[in-house]
């Protein structure tokens, strides 16, 4: 059904970089395959943050991971903001660049937070014209991130995956899992996370995403998962990453950690993590090739 | 579709209006405090985001005031656009607006110092003039010769020791501040810029430079300004800190 996306990343652990980490960083660059970086924390004419930015890249293969770009939103996209993402990308050559499903900007009010969309037709015409405009202004395919969700729009026609599809589909685009996203979603609007990634696009996929979410209930005392990425991964995330590898085959693995950001060995162990879950589905995946489980071996 | 924005925005910004309708959990229910994750996402980020820029007016005011009054920025000044190194231009103004800091008259000029500080960490990067390159120049043309000032270089002018203050409320073993004006130039000799107190006349040369006047012209007005602008020490400190740029800016 899909052209598999070429996957530009190494199929290794990467980690969402922090200014803290850098004397770390280029004294241990073997620890880590490839780091993330925030667009937006890059678009500044000069100074430290672009001369390590720089650095790091002549020794690691660099994600550019942007959060404003309010790809769903329901005006034009910014083009000042395009410009400067394009501009970004011109120096920097990343391996790759991803946005979110998601909304942030209205006319000229920005939201610093990633809101949701209702997955209808129109949305989907929508999200897709603005992904073909990124894909051309940027000269390269984009990976578009499954958003954490926290509710539910009573319009919405599609499921998330189906959409997701469609739009990998129309637009060419790869997709970016974050399976901490499903994981918190799933138990947010009471779905099963395992069907959630068996009806997702595998072969789409060019990044997953890792990171530590925070507990809270809703007005029911039900659980409310929320995606706060600072703390470490949660036991039953590793155990649905897991799951996700069996199916996909290894995949460029991102640890995000952005909030009360450890020290360098913390985030070091988490990546560390994210290698032996790669060697086991490197093996498991071998397996389920050389066997007869069609479900299994795509 | 064309609700989502037109219901989205007021609940957002403000947290006693209703949530949106046609928000509900997984099992059809209304969404009710679901809804206020993104309000807090929205609030608490760029709450952090004031935190981040403004250390030194956090640390006079104190952690909860300076929250509480960050949240009152947030919620009446939400960011134009998507880059938060950007966010709070407006936030001195609006402290020099709230009555309760009345008693507090330089805290606005400390967090305009903040802003410009930001400002030059940002700038972009530049071939520094070095006294050997100034030394090549002829003296015969020496006064009609244009300095241009680094990208990264800001000035501001108080009417309270604001550089003092600044590093007082960074480093509480550093000396008390005297009451007294100061003129200050932000300078960035590498990456990280810092605040200097400008001498009589200092501020004069360097707008003058700024406003592309040639070096006698300039060094003329900051003699105009203060009788006692001492030339080589204003050279000095520019140079030492590579102020100077080596060509004209691109146009």
């Amino acid at each position: 059904m899909f052209d598999a996306y070429t996957v530009p990343l190494p199929a290794r652990p990467g980690v969402g970089y922090k200014p803290q980490h850098y004397a770390a960083l280029m004294q241990d660059p073997g620890s880590v395959g490839w780091l993330e970086i925030h667009a937006e924390n890059y678009m500044g004419a000069g100074g430290r943050p672009i001369a390590q930015l720089r650095e790091l890249s002549n020794r690691f293969p660099v994600s550019v991971h942007g959060v404003g770009l309010s790809i769903g939103g329901e005006g034009r996209l910014d083009r000042d903001h395009l410009s400067r993402l394009r501009a970004l990308c011109d120096w920097l050559q990343p391996a790759s660049f991803s946005e979110h499903l998601a909304w942030s900007t209205h006319d000229s009010a920005f939201f610093n937070d990633l809101l949701p969309l209702p997955y209808t037709n129109a949305t989907l015409t929508r999200v897709c014209s603005h992904i073909d405009q990124v894909q051309d202004v940027l000269g390269r395919p984009m990976l578009l991130e499954n958003p954490s969700s926290y509710l539910a729009f009573a319009d919405s026609t599609w499921d998330e995956p189906a959409f997701l599809a469609e739009i990998a589909r129309r637009t060419g685009c790869g997709l970016l899992l974050d399976v901490n996203n499903v994981f918190v979603s799933a138990t947010n609007l009471g779905f099963s996370p395992q069907s959630y990634i068996d009806a997702f696009p595998l072969a789409a996929v060019g990044e997953v995403h890792l990171g530590g979410h925070d507990e809270d209930a809703d007005d029911h005392g039900a659980p409310l998962l929320i995606d706060s990425h600072g703390r470490q991964v949660a036991d039953p995330v590793w155990a649905l990453l897991d799951y996700t590898l069996a199916r996909s085959g290894p995949r460029p693995l991102l640890i995000e950690w952005d909030t009360d950001v450890p020290d360098w060995p913390v985030l070091r162990a988490e990546a560390a993590r994210a290698a032996d879950a790669l060697a086991y589905a490197s093996d498991v995946h071998e397996m389920c090739m050389s066997c007869d489980s069609p479900e299994l071996a795509r | 579709m064309t609700g989502l924005v037109a219901d989205f925005l007021p609940a957002l910004r403000d947290p006693a209006a209703p949530v949106p309708r046609g928000l509900q959990d997984g099992s059809g229910r209304p969404a009710g405090r679901r809804f206020n994750v993104y309000r807090n996402n929205v609030l608490v980020s760029l709450i952090e985001a004031l935190e981040v820029g403004f250390p030194a007016i956090r640390s006079l005011l104190g952690d909860e005031n300076f929250r509480n009054i960050a949240r009152g920025y947030a919620q009446t000044h939400p960011p134009k656009g998507p880059l938060m190194m950007r966010y709070g231009q407006g936030f001195p103004d609006y402290l020099a607006g709230l009555r309760a800091l009345a008693p507090l008259p330089y805290l606005a000029d400390v967090a305009r110092l903040e802003l410009a500080l930001r400002a030059s960490y940002h700038a972009a990067d530049h071939i520094g003039l070095t006294g050997d390159d100034l030394a090549k120049i002829p003296p015969e043309n020496l006064e009609n010769t244009r300095l241009y000032l680094a990208p990264s270089v800001q000035t501001l002018r108080s009417a309270h020791p604001i550089a003092d203050i600044h590093r007082f409320a960074l480093n509480p073993t550093s000396p008390k501040p005297r009451p007294g004006a100061q003129d200050i130039a932000v300078l960035r000799p590498e990456f990280d810029p810092s605040p200097h107190i400008l001498p009589p006349g200092g501020h004069a040369f360097l707008t003058a430079l700024t406003a592309g006047q040639p070096f006698g012209n300039a060094a003329e007005i900051a003699t105009a300004a203060a009788p006692e602008f001492d030339l080589a020490a204003m050279l000095g400190l520019l140079l030492a800190q590579n102020a100077l740029m080596k060509k004209g800016p691109r146009t």
